[in-house]
C-alpha cells in the first residue's frame, strides 16, 4: 500500500530541516573564518599573497557548488580521507562560501575611508590592531546587510548536499517522494519550509540596508 | 597511503564531456535570452498602475528567491508529471532555469528602472509617448546598461547552476562526469576536470559578456564610465 502525505511526513521534513539549519550554521562559520583570511590576504601589503586570494577567489566562483561537494565526497576518501557527508558539506560549502564571503568582505574592509587607516597609524598602532581595532568593527557594519542576505544563499545551497546523500531537508523530501509518490504536496512542502527560513532573513537583510542608507543620508 | 593521480580513463571519454560542455552553454545561453525577457516583464510588472499585476510579480520574485533551485525543478519535473505533463528532462531543465533566473533578473532590473531619472520618464510622459514607447526608448537601455555587470555575474551563476539539471538527469557537463565516475572509478580526477572545465566556460562567458557590454552600450566604450 501506498502511504499518503501526512502528519507522519511533515515530522520527517521538519528533521531534515534540523540538518538544513545545522550544516548551514557549520558552513557559515566555517565560510566566514575562510572568507575572512581570505578578504585579509586579499587586501595584504604583498603582492603575491594579493594575487594568490584573488585566484582562489576566480578560481572558486567559477566553479559550481554541486562540483565542490562531489569534489569533497567522492575525492576526500580517494586520497585516504575518509569523511562523513556532513564532513565533507561542510568543507566544500566552506571553500564556497570563504571565496563568496572574501571578495564581498575585501570591499567592505576596502570601503572604510583611508583617513581610518591613516589616523590608526599616526596612532602608532600596529598592523593588527590597527586592522582589528579601526578597522573591521567600521567594516563589519558595512558589511552587515550584504552578509545576511548571503545567508540565504548558503541555506538555499544546502539542498545540493542532498547529492551527497546527506540526509537534508530537500533529501527527506526526495524519499518521501519515493514513497508516496506525491511530488507535488511533497515539494510544495518542502518548498514551504524552505521559504519560512529564507524569508525572514531576506526581510533582515532589507531593513538593515534601508537603515543604514538612511544612516548615510543623515551623515 | 600514496596518492596516484591517473587521468587517463577520463580524458578517453573527452567527446562526453565535450558534449556535456555544449549542452551547458546551450542550456545556459537558452536560458539567458529567456529569463531576460522574464526578469525585464517582470520588473516592469512590479512597477505596474495595476495592484495585482505588481502584487503577482513580487510574489513570483519573492517565491523563487527564497527556495532552493533544486527544489524547484523537482516540483516542476515530478510535479507536472504527477499532472499529466511529461516532459523531457532537458525542457523542464530550461523551463526551471528560465523561470528561477527570471525572479534574479527580475529584481536586478527593477533596481536598474528605479535608477533612471524621474525627469526622465516625466520628459517622456510630456512628448506624449506611451508606457511602453518609454519604457523601448527611454528607459530600458540606460536601465540595463547600469546594472549590465550584475546581469552578467547573475547569467553566470545561472552557467554553474544548470549543474543542477543533473540531479533530473540531463545530459549537462555534470550530469555526464557523474557517468563518467561511475565507470571509471575515478570521482577525484573527473571532478577535477570538470571543474577546470567550468572555470573554462565561466571565463569565456565573462569575455562574452564584456564584448556584449562593448557593443551593445557605446557610452561605456567611449568614456568607460557607464551613464
Amino acid at each position: 500500500m501506498v502511504p499518503t502525505f501526512g502528519f507522519i511526513h511533515i515530522q520527517f521534513l521538519l528533521e531534515g530541516a534540523i540538518w538544513t539549519v545545522i550544516l548551514s550554521v557549520c558552513a557559515f562559520l566555517g565560510g566566514g573564518l575562510m572568507g575572512l583570511l581570505i578578504a585579509l590576504l586579499r587586501i595584504s601589503p604583498i603582492p603575491f599573497v594579493r594575487r594568490l586570494a584573488a585566484w582562489y577567489i576566480e578560481l572558486v566562483q567559477g566553479i559550481p557548488l554541486l562540483v565542490l561537494l562531489f569534489t569533497g565526497y567522492f575525492g576526500l576518501p580517494a586520497i585516504g580521507v575518509p569523511v562523513s557527508p556532513l564532513l565533507a558539506a561542510t568543507i566544500s560549502m566552506t571553500v564556497w562560501v570563504g571565496a563568496y564571503l572574501g571578495e564581498f568582505w575585501r570591499g567592505s574592509l576596502e570601503a572604510v575611508p583611508k583617513a581610518q587607516w591613516e589616523a590608526a597609524e599616526c596612532l602608532a598602532l600596529t598592523r593588527w590592531q590597527r586592522m582589528f581595532k579601526v578597522i573591521v568593527p567600521q567594516a563589519v557594519r558595512n558589511a552587515t546587510p550584504g552578509t545576511v542576505g548571503f545567508m540565504v544563499q548558503i541555506i538555499k545551497n544546502t539542498s545540493l548536499a542532498s547529492a551527497v546523500s546527506f540526509v537534508d531537508l530537500t533529501r527527506a523530501g526526495q524519499l518521501i517522494n519515493n514513497s508516496t509518490f506525491q511530488p507535488f504536496v511533497t515539494f510544495v512542502a518542502v518548498a514551504i519550509i524552505y521559504f519560512l527560513l529564507c524569508f525572514p532573513l531576506s526581510v533582515l537583510s532589507r531593513r538593515l540596508e534601508r537603515r543604514m542608507a538612511r544612516g548615510m543620508a543623515k551623515a | 597511503m600514496e596518492v596516484s593521480l591517473d587521468f587517463s580513463p577520463i580524458f578517453e571519454r573527452w567527446p562526453m564531456l565535450l558534449d556535456g560542455a555544449i549542452v551547458t552553454l546551450l542550456l545556459s545561453v537558452a536560458a539567458t535570452v529567456s529569463g531576460f525577457l522574464i526578469g525585464t516583464l517582470c520588473a516592469a510588472g512590479r512597477n505596474s498602475r495595476f495592484r495585482i499585476v505588481s502584487a503577482i510579480c513580487a510574489i513570483y520574485v519573492e517565491a523563487i528567491r527564497n527556495t532552493p533551485f533544486l527544489v524547484q525543478i523537482f516540483l516542476i519535473f515530478f510535479g507536472l508529471s504527477t499532472l499529466g505533463f511529461t516532459l523531457s528532462a532537458i525542457t523542464v531543465a530550461l523551463l526551471a532555469l528560465t523561470i528561477n533566473v527570471g525572479a534574479y533578473t527580475g529584481e536586478i532590473m527593477r533596481a536598474g528602472f528605479d535608477s533612471v531619472h524621474a525627469g526622465q520618464w516625466e520628459a517622456a510622459e510630456c512628448l506624449g509617448l506611451s508606457r511602453l514607447q518609454t519604457y523601448w526608448h527611454v528607459v530600458l537601455f540606460p536601465a540595463a546598461e547600469r546594472v549590465f555587470p550584475s546581469l552578467s555575474s547573475q547569467f553566470i551563476l545561472l552557467m554553474l547552476a544548470s549543474s543542477i539539471t543533473s540531479q533530473i538527469s540531463v545530459p549537462e557537463l555534470t550530469g555526464n562526469a557523474n557517468y563518467i565516475q561511475g565507470v571509471s572509478f575515478r570521482p577525484l580526477e573527473t571532478y577535477l576536470v570538470i571543474g577546470v572545465m567550468y572555470f573554462i566556460l565561466s571565463v569565456i562567458m565573462r569575455q562574452i559578456f564584456n564584448l556584449i557590454g562593448m557593443v551593445a552600450f557605446p557610452r561605456r566604450r567611449r568614456l568607460g564610465t557607464p551613464l
